[in-house]
């Protein structure tokens, strides 16, 4: 028992250990994308046909989020959604999803 | 100061290195603090999720009176054929394996001076927090003759379950050029789209297995969501099959007969071969009894944290509250649930919460690879939940075929991926 759980200590497991304050589901950034995984799947790794946000780089993140927003016409749903958030909310969007594992 | 066994000290070392995402709720506060949820619908199990992904020291229990559940979101695709009561049907496996201790009774009496709940088997819990996410209950006699024993003649199908399954065999049993009748209460009543929704999808499943019968919904209402988006999708989808009968042509629908099948509005009896009828409802029985709403049916929150504005320690979550622009959704309430679980985790930590936007998302299906959506950003303004832009929120009118079929696809999506979420 000792030995398994000094072990432990070494064993930590590194995606939990790795995670910035930022990654957390509490921090801002995680606050507001509990808004999104309800369809991008939690911790934006989907299991269905809407894609995946975990893992992808926080500048395409934000670049897409930005293209979205500014084509309000088009018809996905994206682009209507897209309008409610201001650059910084974006950011802190992009910040918590690139921060994500795109694996459990 | 207790004193640590040398075992104690080496265990508390390694939860504490693998884990330091939990650091931000002090670790002695989450252990000894007790949170119970009433009600595993979409709050109460989305919030019981949160809490232990987010403080897995944390103790969550959840007292829902089913050993399955049933969503409302998906349920028409059962009533009109387009999928099985099993494909939206969960057990409560997936939420006691996260580590939440799930009680299977009923919430009878809430005492929030002493910070309990007696449940119908005799048990008391005591809690530091306690979430109330009961849904609806329905208001019999909001229409003369109406009953929970009428429903098994004219099913509500408003509570998914064994009433979607009754009212699906009625449509199956039902001869060619029957008429089928839905009676729609008066806003607010959960899932503002659902009649229409339904009334589409049967529509879907007579079109092809009894083209003669009709469907005529009579609404207490004037107008309702997504109208032109179901209209489109009636004109050319199912010509001459829906008729719409608002609240100011004799559509409200205020007697039924369960003897003579008779549907009766101020005017007028219909005879319908299938009647499902939708009550006006209320906030759960257990958010009434223990005065949650103060006498107004429904119940107010602050619209930041959803701890009731009645009593300090007790949050109201989804169907049961009145939240603002946010309707009454299995959506609405899954986000609510977690700025409810961040703003616990918060007062336990004894830190300032912050609300963050929310958003409210309702597809609707017109046939199996035909879907149309609103969207809703949501900001706390004041004491209340605004709209943060009020325009451009659904699919087009006029949309193509593809964008039709890519909605359904998100549609399925987001019900693997919410459902996952909460029971998975």
């Amino acid at each position: 028992m000792r030995i398994a759980l000094i072990a432990l200590i070494f064993m930590a497991p590194p995606s939990l250990a790795a995670l910035p304050a930022s990654a957390q589901e509490t921090s801002p950034g995680g606050q507001l994308a509990q808004a999104c995984t309800s369809c991008h799947g939690l911790q934006g790794r989907s299991i269905g046909a809407v894609p995946s946000l975990a893992g992808r780089p926080e500048a395409d993140l934000v670049a897409l989020l930005k293209t979205f927003r500014d084509a309000p016409n088009e018809a996905t749903i994206m682009n209507r959604i897209a309008r409610g958030y201001t650059d910084d909310e974006i950011a802190a969007l992009a910040a918590y999803f690139s921060a994500m594992s795109p694996t459990p | 100061m207790i004193k640590l066994s040398r075992r104690d000290f080496v265990a508390a070392a390694a939860a504490g290195l693998a884990a330091p995402m939990l650091m931000s709720v002090p670790a002695r506060a989450a252990t000894a603090a007790k949170v119970v949820v009433i009600g595993g619908g979409f709050g109460g199990a989305s919030i019981a999720r949160y809490l232990r992904r987010n403080a897995p020291d944390l103790s969550v229990t959840l007292v829902e009176r089913d050993k399955q559940f049933t969503t409302c979101p998906f349920s028409n695709g059962v009533i009109g054929g387009l999928w099985s009561i099993a494909d939206v049907t969960f057990t409560y496996d997936g939420i006691a394996a996260a580590g939440v201790t799930v009680v299977h009774d009923t919430a009878t009496t809430i005492d929030a001076d002493r910070k309990t709940v007696a449940l119908a088997g005799g048990t008391v819990l005591d809690y530091d927090y306690l979430v109330v996410s009961p849904g609806i209950q329905f208001v019999w006699d909001s229409i003369e003759g109406y009953s929970a024993e009428a429903a098994d003649i004219m099913p509500h199908a408003w509570q998914a379950g064994p009433q979607t399954t009754l009212l699906r065999n009625q449509l199956e049993a039902m001869d060619d050029g029957g008429l089928v009748v839905i009676g729609v209460p008066a806003v607010p009543f959960r899932c503002p789209p659902g009649p229409y929704e339904r009334a589409t999808l049967i529509a879907n499943y007579l079109t092809q297995a009894k083209p003669k019968s009709k469907i005529m919904i009579l609404d207490a209402n004037e107008s309702f969501a997504k109208q032109p988006l179901f209209e489109e999708a009636w004109k050319n989808l199912y010509p001459g099959m829906v008729e719409w009968i608002p609240g100011s042509q004799s559509g409200i629908v205020m007697s039924v007969d369960t003897a003579t099948m008779t549907v009766s509005t101020s005017f007028d009896d219909y005879q319908p071969a299938v009647a499902n009828i939708i009550p006006a409802q209320r906030a759960g029985k257990i958010a009434i009894d223990a005065g949650l709403d103060a006498g107004q049916g429904f119940c107010s929150i602050n619209p930041a944290t959803f701890e009731s504005t009645v009593h300090k320690g007790i949050y109201v979550l989804g169907d049961a509250t009145i939240a603002g622009a946010m309707p009454k959704s299995g959506f609405s309430a899954n986000n609510q649930a977690k700025a409810c679980g961040a703003a616990i985790l918060a007062d336990i930590a004894g830190t300032e919460f912050t609300p963050a936007k929310l958003i409210n998302v309702c597809y609707s299906f017109a046939k199996a690879d035909y879907a149309f959506e609103v969207v809703d950003v949501f900001e706390v303004a004041g004491d209340t939940i605004n709209l943060v832009f009020d325009d451009n929120r659904f699919t087009p009118v006029g949309a193509s075929d593809e964008v039709h079929q890519t909605e359904a696809k998100y549609a399925h999506s987001w019900y693997e991926n919410i459902t996952a979420e909460m029971f998975g």
